[in-house]
């Protein structure tokens, strides 16, 4: 059953098609990956799912809502969350402050329940604290709740990230290089997180990665992207033995 | 209205939005390398009036001396600003540098009104701007023709510079990207300055012109025409000195043009600029010529 | 911990009621005025902190809502017989003329009209970001301030208004001011100050978070406005006159300075900033006044003050960016800490 759906959506700037008739499916459950060398579009991909960049053209259908145009927040009330390649969390404020703002799209009470403090506001104030400790203990942040979230390092910052994305309810999760500078150790430990996630919030996930033993271990498809056009779709096995992926990565040996 | 008086107002209009778009081009250039709004270029605009004036009133120069060492004394003064108030936090968040902006505005404005006092002064009247031609059926001031003839040279001058020249190039590169012109060997500190002293002293001969046409001089007469003048340089598109010189002729002859028409809304002219700065946001932010600025993700 | 602070601050709060009544009953005219000031400026710098430093959103339109705020006050708590007095030019329009109530139901007025007023200005301008935003803001202000410059038979035009009942005193003051700490504390430590503080450290990952960023900026926007429209009538009641320049851009400067002094996001800075201006601003008087150095007396140099006041701005910015709170608020805690820290010898304190 699909989730998510692109219709040959495409990006272009000016001049320049950064993307060109991306066409994807996201079943339930499965663990997407998109893959291709710098400056492939992956980004803008994301960007157009995400409500960043409106597509220039074609369409991005969430759960046969039609979703093409809508603002970054009103997705994310929908259910697709996403995570930044370049970490932006809220830098100055604290590790659990990061994941109480993510619970905030949900809120009922309006801002004069929470000024006086009336007993609906007292009640979603505690479900949100229990909810964002629940998932710092998921991603093992709970002790550092109250540190400064710039002063985590870089591997902690990433999963902070990811509990931040959680704790909007998302049902499609994107994952922007989740394992970007992240040690062995911690790019094995992220595999085995991702799949649990899955698992335990019922997600579908579509991640950028650029680490292939990530993309390789966990993804069910995975997409190629080579200056903006899809050159290559399908299982990991097929994705390894594809020529032209080979070709996109590794160069072609003409007359250059 | 007959003819020979909408004439008139159309002279009186080009030749204030001449003065504007002379004022607006250091604020667009200053943008356009900085991306700040360089709250005190109405108060350089306004030191500058003063500087003529001493020079004539108080030191008796002959009027083209005195306006030359006016006009070199604002681009030095220009510089001073940018080296004091900009520079030093040039990394910061773009709030503290609009508020060391404002810092240094009211700084030149109050050091101003200790120094220069207060009371308004008369601008000196030099015979060969003041006197009245009669043109047709109409008197007007010789200066109303020179000054769009002067700001046209003057932006012919400007637009070489900037497209023939070295040093137009390095302004051109940091504007585009200073760290890559940093690389690429371009002074950049020195260009930033260059910068801000080609536009004070633009602003400086506008100062002068202006001084001339309305010779009531004051510490915080820089401030409506400094604002006015941001605003001509967003309507023609901030960055582009084109751009600037376009937005300058709409806002002045737009405002004539409201005062004759709609004498009733005269209480209302400083707030025609401001009511033009906010349609034009919403509707075009990048103005008549601007280009599109979008972040990254 | 909890309770040794809330007993102090409650100690606090009672030496404050006791030092109040002394000043009503015993401090001249002259520095309980000074003493009125400081509230109203706290309140003033903590509306324009919701917004600028809390929010992020760089407005310089003050000035704007805080004469909507004054006028409106002015208008509503003046008797029949002054409102005749003043507008001897063009009589008040009716009903307004025949309008007269009590100071609080007026102030309350006063903030939502000031409410209405920025939900006017912040939905266009609050599409904008940054400087633009910044120049926005401060048209709009302008604006406002050649409107009341012109409707000579609402606002009496350029004469102002003269005579407004000085109902301010220090309870007024001071209550007013207290009971904006509180809802502005309340306020930004609840999800909503959370979702404003999210919007100033990165608007893409705030909208990301499903904030719908216009409409958290446009309540940032009136809420601040609500406390600027309380501040101006507070202060034209204390005052007794106002006219359209005094709503100039300077205003906006003086309650910036108060923010970047105190820390922009930070309510004890700005409390402890509004006074150290307020008491600043009047201390300095002596710097326009001639000056006796010995034998020598320099003449009197109207505008040095505020060369002093546009420097300090700029050596805070230049010098100490984050003003003296930076994000951080003032806490018992940290007094402790800071005292215990002086004498890392004594360690009797439990955490």
């Amino acid at each position: 059953m699909s989730v998510l759906r692109t219709d040959s959506i495409t990006m272009q700037f000016g001049g320049l098609t950064a993307v060109k008739e991306f066409s994807l499916e996201l079943n339930k459950g499965e663990i997407i990956a998109l893959i291709g060398p710098n400056g492939a579009g992956k980004t803008t991909a994301f960007n157009m799912i995400t409500g960043v960049y409106k597509p220039t053209k074609g369409n991005v259908i969430f759960n046969d809502k039609n979703i093409t145009g809508l603002k970054p927040d009103q997705i994310t009330v929908l259910g697709v969350a996403r995570t930044f390649q370049n970490i932006r969390l809220f830098k100055d404020l604290s590790v659990l402050d990061n994941v109480l703002i993510a619970n905030h799209l949900r809120i009922k009470s309006n801002f004069m329940e929470a000024i006086l403090k009336l007993p609906r506001y007292r009640r979603e104030e505690k479900a949100m604290f229990e909810k964002s400790m629940n998932l710092l203990e998921k991603v093992g942040l709970a002790d550092l709740k109250d540190e400064k979230s710039s002063s985590l390092p870089y591997g902690k910052q990433r999963r902070l990230e990811i509990a931040r994305a959680l704790a909007t309810d998302p049902a499609v999760l994107l994952l922007d290089e989740p394992a970007a500078g992240m040690n062995p150790k911690e790019t094995d430990d992220l595999t085995v997180f991702i799949k649990e996630i899955r698992d335990e919030f019922n997600l579908t996930i579509f991640m950028i990665e650029h680490h292939m033993q990530v993309v390789m271990g966990i993804s069910n498809r995975i997409y190629v992207l080579d200056y903006g056009v899809t050159i290559a779709q399908g299982t990991p096995y097929e994705i390894q033995n594809n020529q032209r992926v080979i070709e996109a990565y590794l160069g072609v040996e003409e007359n250059a | 209205m007959t003819l020979d008086l909408f004439l008139q107002h159309l002279t009186n209009g080009i030749s204030l939005g001449s003065l504007y778009a002379l004022i607006a081009i250091g604020y667009t250039m200053v943008y356009g390398i900085l991306r700040l709004i360089n709250f005190a270029h109405g108060d350089i605009f306004m030191m500058s009036v003063y500087f003529a004036f001493f020079g004539v009133a108080t030191f008796g120069m002959p009027w083209y001396a005195a306006f030359l060492l006016a006009i070199l004394l604002t681009g030095a003064l220009g510089i001073l600003v940018e080296r004091t108030a900009y520079k030093p936090i040039r990394e910061a968040p773009k709030i503290s540098i609009l508020i060391s902006a404002i810092g240094a505005s009211f700084l030149l404005e109050n050091l101003a009104t200790v120094i220069f006092g207060g009371r308004p002064k008369t601008f000196p009247q030099i015979e060969l701007f003041t006197k009245m031609v009669d043109v047709g059926a109409v008197r007007i001031q010789m200066l109303t023709f020179m000054i769009p003839v002067i700001t046209v040279a003057l932006l012919i001058g400007l637009l070489y510079l900037i497209n023939h020249t070295k040093s137009g190039m390095a302004m051109r590169a940091v504007s585009k990207d200073i760290e890559t012109a940093r690389l690429m060997g371009i002074d950049v500190n020195r260009t930033i300055s260059f910068t801000f002293g080609i536009g004070s002293m633009l602003a400086a001969v506008g100062g002068i012109m202006w001084g001339l046409k309305f010779p009531s001089i004051l510490p915080l007469m820089g401030v409506i025409p400094g604002l006015k003048c941001f605003i001509a340089a967003v309507i023609g598109g901030i960055g582009n000195i084109k751009g600037a010189v376009y937005g300058g002729f709409i806002l002045g002859v737009g405002e004539i043009m409201l005062i004759a028409f709609l004498p009733e809304l005269t209480g209302y002219r400083d707030a025609f600029a401001f009511i033009l700065l906010i349609v034009i946001l919403l509707f075009r932010p990048t103005g008549i010529m601007g280009e599109k600025i979008s972040e990254k993700v | 911990m909890k309770r040794r602070n809330l007993i102090l601050t409650a100690v606090f709060l009672l030496l404050s009621v006791i030092f109040l009544v002394y000043a009503d009953n015993n401090f001249d005219s002259y520095i309980v005025r000074i003493l009125n000031l400081c509230a109203i400026y706290t309140v003033l710098g903590l509306s324009m902190n919701l917004i600028n430093g809390f929010t992020g959103l760089f407005s310089l339109g003050h000035a704007g809502f805080m004469a909507v705020g004054a006028y409106a006050t002015a208008i509503l708590t003046m008797s029949i017989e002054t409102k005749q007095a003043n507008f001897f030019l063009a009589p008040l329009i009716s009903p307004l003329d025949k309008i007269v109530l009590p100071f609080l139901i007026s102030l309350i007025i006063a903030g939502l009209i000031a409410v209405i007023v920025a939900y006017g200005i912040g939905a266009p301008a609050l599409r904008l970001k940054g400087d633009y935003l910044a120049i926005a803001t401060l048209g709009f202000a302008e604006i406002i301030r050649v409107v009341f410059t012109n409707t000579q038979r609402v606002t009496n035009g350029a004469l102002g208004l003269k005579g407004i009942p000085s109902t301010t005193n220090l309870w007024w003051s001071f209550g007013i001011a207290l009971f904006t700490v509180i809802v502005m504390i309340s306020l930004i430590n609840s999800s909503y100050g959370r979702a404003f503080k999210a919007i100033r450290e990165d608007e893409i990952a705030a909208e990301s978070m499903g904030i719908n960023l216009f409409k958290h900026k446009v309540l940032s926007f009136m809420i601040g406005a609500f406390f600027a429209g309380v501040g101006g009538g507070l202060l034209g009641s204390l005052l007794g006159t106002i006219d359209p320049l005094m709503f100039r851009f300077f205003m906006t400067f003086n309650i910036l300075l108060i923010i970047v002094l105190g820390g922009m996001g930070s309510i004890s800075g700005t409390i402890i900033s509004a006074f150290v201006i307020t008491i600043a601003t009047e201390w300095l008087r002596f710097l326009d006044e001639p000056i006796k150095l010995g034998f020598l007396t320099t003449p009197a140099l109207p505008g040095l003050r505020m060369v002093v006041f546009s420097a300090l701005l700029m050596v805070v910015v230049l010098f100490f960016r984050h003003g003296l709170m930076g994000t951080r608020e003032l806490t018992w805690d940290m007094i402790f800490g800071f005292f215990n820290r002086k004498k890392p010898l004594t360690k009797g304190g439990t955490k």
